[in-house]
């Protein structure tokens, strides 16, 4: 688990945490994230508008910002978006 | 042996023999507050962001939704008791009975009808003993709470919840469980979990107001997507919190009750070194008596 605590990421990143019921499973800088809600698809970029989404059955891909993908399980939870700070929260969220 | 001197002596050692058990036990609770409070750390992000997520919707919506809509009459409430399996440990699980007492007094002069869930077998054996009926009872794992139990109580109660009034459902929901402050203080708090009652910790917190948040498919979705969501991640954080607490008592508990060995210990020395000295002395005079009479008789 990549710890962020201290430093800053640039404006141009999202501040990502994924987070199940007993533990925060990863948090890091990303930029981008694409995640299926339960209308369809959504790609964020930093900077996108506030949003509370309900997550539908799929992956969460988390790009980080030195290209690596990082792939989450996180059914059955939701996804918020807020400055820049997205939280995807789920019962059973767990790294591939 | 004297007789009195005897039975001293047993008694010293029932107390030791007691307090080898007080004392293991306080050195497993010791042992066991600090993995419970890492657990109830680790589970604080989920909570947070779900509390923030549904503060946020309810903050920002004007839609009317079971969550948040304070409803006119209330009838009937759900109250939910969370107590530990095991005893010795104090006050712990008497203090949650005690505190629901005072609220279902309260809510029954509100002329509220209650109905009881329970969690642990303390409160189990309380209902049973007395013949109150519980609407469903959860025992076994009050010290190592996972959150599919949270999972299967927070789906009955939010059953309850959803469910029309003429059928039995509850209008409010209330839970009674230990918080756990620090090793030594073991608060038992009354929550109302529902209808929401808005916790403007975050707001402050952060120095920010909720931004206006688009809704994914929409609010009245969201709302009650996170109905569940909301009510099993306060339910996990009670137990969790009182698994916490539940150790923490027990220490303090077991850590008096060694102390109390220890008093009988020494204070059962003492009376029995008496007994057996004037044990002695009696002997003595005895003795001396028996030849003054030999010698006097001769």
């Amino acid at each position: 688990m990549a710890d962020v605590q201290g430093e800053q990421p640039a404006a141009h990143e999202l501040r990502v945490s994924v987070v199940s019921a007993d533990q925060e499973v990863w948090s890091g800088a990303a930029k981008q994230i694409i995640a299926r809600t339960m209308v369809g698809q959504i790609g964020i970029l930093a900077g996108h508008e506030p949003i509370l989404a309900i997550l539908g059955a799929g992956e969460v891909r988390i790009t980080t910002p030195t290209g690596e993908l990082i792939t989450a399980q996180a059914e059955d939870g939701f996804l918020s978006v807020d400055h820049d700070i997205v939280t995807i929260v789920a019962r059973n969220a767990s790294l591939d | 042996m004297g007789a009195q001197l005897r039975v001293y002596r047993q008694r010293i050692k029932a107390a030791q023999t007691t307090k080898k058990i007080t004392r293991a036990m306080e050195l497993i609770s010791a042992s066991r507050i600090a993995k419970a409070q890492a657990r109830v750390a680790a589970s604080g992000p989920y909570s947070r962001a779900v509390t923030r997520a549904v503060s946020a919707v309810a903050t920002y919506s004007n839609v009317d939704h079971i969550l948040t809509t304070e409803p006119e009459k209330v009838t009937r409430a759900a109250v939910v008791l969370f107590t530990s399996d095991r005893g010795l440990a104090g006050a712990f699980s008497t203090n949650i009975i005690r505190e629901s007492g005072e609220l279902v007094a309260k809510l029954q002069s509100e002329g509220k009808e209650v109905v009881y869930y329970t969690v642990g077998r303390k409160a189990a054996a309380y209902f049973t003993f007395r013949r109150r009926a519980s609407e469903q009872i959860w025992t076994g794992d009050t010290e190592r709470p996972e959150f599919s139990r949270a999972q299967e109580i927070g789906s009955a109660l939010v059953e309850k919840f959803v469910q029309p009034e003429s059928e039995g459902g509850v209008n409010e929901i209330h839970i009674v469980y230990n918080r756990f402050v620090n090793s030594v203080t073991q608060i038992p708090e009354v929550i109302r979990l529902l209808p929401l009652e808005l916790i403007e910790d975050d707001e402050s917190a952060d120095g920010q107001a909720f931004p206006s948040y688009e809704f994914e498919p929409d609010v009245e979705n969201v709302l009650d997507a996170l109905l569940p969501v909301y009510i099993e991640s306060r339910i996990f954080n009670a137990m969790l919190q009182s698994a916490a607490a539940e150790h923490a008592a027990r220490q303090t508990a077991m850590h008096s009750a060694s102390d109390n060995a220890d008093k009988l210990i020494k204070d059962y020395t003492r009376l029995a070194n008496n007994a057996r000295q004037s044990e002695i002395t009696q002997q003595i005079s005895e003795i001396v008596g028996g030849a003054d009479a030999l010698s006097s008789a001769g």
